[in-house]
């Protein structure tokens, strides 16, 4: 086995930015036949190239629109890199903020059940875990309601409930550890801490510096979807700190 | 290759349960009957035809709710199968746009449930052909191609359509008038002869849903269905034709969907 959880690999992504949205077939139809199709080229990722090993906890840093959902995005399988490939090793699960990706009719228990089966779980680990969960989201009255219901605090500690109770091997945060109240934001700060010592790899993408630093070993940094610095912590937090002067 | 593609469809086999079970049990929920309208839609339905058209084109015939029910069945599940494939790669966008699934997933869950809710409604069939005295003979059994044949047909124009309408919403609209096209062209509340004899007998060649329930229907009356072979030959290899095509075209263009939805 390799020594690596992750490995990025000349990484580029491109987009065609259509100039304007076409959803209709009667607009496209007319635009190609008048040869108006035309796409703005755009690179929000070029030749990132980095690995990642087991057990690290990588802050990714950069500004807004420097590629750093992108990044995570292509990591976790949803696009696919123009250039390049993501090697992964074992489970990747991805933390969805305020509950996107839940079906809304469905009560917080079913949800818990098909959110497991999109990552890939099979039943008796998830019927294992279940208690857990619903503990640690501490939404034991709430269980049997729909989701709709809920609130989005509450929708946010069931994510994040299932996303760690499951034990993944890399687990990916963007941003989510600014929502829900004070003492779940510490709850879920110790839980990620916990899960350090089960070797768990962690992605975490946070505009609090700070909270980078407290939860991270190592950074990446990110500026116009090229990677810039990558290493410890606190060297690639003094390069951001001096860009974002 | 192949074998990759195996293993994956394993691992994803838990999720495509949960999918069918959540579409049976969202189709229903908060009606106060339930699944039990499976069987009352049907039923319904098939009397307002009875009384309706009954009394235009039937009036020699005591089985004709038998022979509504036939077809109406398999047309509906046609219709309401592909309009949910269609929809199910914008309906599950949440999960698309956050974790790696194997795409066909979602319109192959959307077609499964719909079968399974589908099957259930045939008791109705069975209830109508005791009733109206259509006893079963030993080609009943032979029922089983036209459904094979019929589901098919659903998953592969439901894996075109899905496919198709991520890059152009409007078919959703558009496939709404081809049911009707569809549905008027399938003989199920009128004796193909009294169109046929006017010399319009062609439309109904052009059509494999109709050949689909044509062999059903056969089935269900006792007749033999391959004493016209092309009836039979013509449906498996458009059904067939258009998995492949549904699953070539999927193919092609999964990848581009996250950035259309």
């Amino acid at each position: 086995m390799s020594n690596y959880a992750i490995e990025v690999k000349n990484v580029g992504m491109k987009f065609n930015l259509s100039q304007e949205k076409l959803d209709s077939l009667k607009e496209y139809v007319i635009k190609m036949l008048k040869g108006q199709l035309k796409y703005n080229e755009f690179w929000a990722l070029k030749n990132v190239d980095f690995k990642v090993e087991k057990g690290d906890r990588v802050g990714i840093l950069g500004l807004n629109g420097a590629g750093k959902s992108t990044l995570l995005k292509v990591i976790a399988g949803v696009f696919k890199p123009t250039e390049g490939e993501v090697v992964r090793h074992g489970r990747i699960v991805p933390l969805l903020e305020l509950g996107a990706g839940f079906d809304s009719q469905y009560t917080g228990a079913e949800n818990i059940y098909l959110y497991s089966a999109v990552l890939g779980y099979s039943k008796e680990f998830v019927d294992k875990k279940f208690d857990e969960i619903v503990k640690f989201a501490e939404l034991e009255k709430f269980i049997d309601v729909p989701i709709k219901n809920y609130s989005s605090g509450m929708k946010t500690r069931l994510g994040f409930a299932i996303a760690t109770q499951i034990e993944p091997d890399i687990l990916i945060l963007d941003e989510v550890l600014s929502v829900g109240d004070a003492k779940f934001r510490k709850k879920s700060e110790a839980k990620i801490m916990s899960m350090f010592k089960s070797n768990v790899t962690v992605l975490f993408v946070s505009h609090s510096l700070d909270q980078v630093k407290r939860i991270c070993n190592k950074a990446i940094l990110l500026e116009h979807g090229e990677l810039i610095a990558a290493g410890d912590i606190d060297e690639v937090a003094a390069i951001y700190q001096e860009k974002t002067k | 290759m192949f074998k990759e593609q195996i293993e994956t469809f394993k691992r994803y086999r838990f999720l495509l349960r949960e999918l069918v079970k959540k579409g049976i049990k969202l189709k229903y929920r908060r009606s106060y009957l339930g699944i039990l309208w499976t069987l009352l839609e049907p039923l319904l339905t098939t009397c307002v035809l009875t009384v309706v058209f009954g009394t235009f084109f039937g009036k020699d015939d005591k089985t004709f709710p038998v022979y509504i029910l036939s077809a109406r069945l398999l047309y509906s599940f046609f219709s309401t199968g592909t309009k949910s494939a269609m929809k199910s790669i914008r309906q599950h966008a949440g999960m698309i746009k956050k974790v790696y699934v194997p795409k066909y997933i979602y319109p192959l869950s959307s077609v499964l449930f719909n079968f399974v809710i589908f099957a259930i409604s045939l008791i109705v069939l069975i209830g109508a052909m005791l009733v109206f005295r259509v006893f079963p003979t030993i080609w009943i059994f032979t029922a089983i191609i036209p459904l094979m044949m019929l589901f098919l047909l659903t998953l592969g124009a439901g894996m075109i359509l899905s496919t198709m309408s991520v890059f152009f919403r409007d078919l959703e609209y558009l496939w709404d008038v081809a049911l009707m096209l569809i549905m008027y062209t399938c003989a199920i509340f009128y004796k193909v002869e009294t169109v046929a004899n006017k010399g319009h007998g062609w439309i109904f060649k052009l059509n494999p849903l109709y050949a689909i329930i044509k062999d059903f229907r056969a089935a269900i009356y006792g007749q033999n269905m391959f004493a016209s072979p092309a009836w039979v030959i013509m449906p498996a290899a458009v059904s067939v034709l258009s998995v492949l095509v549904g699953v070539a075209l999927f193919k092609k263009h999964q990848d581009n969907f996250i950035l259309h939805i």
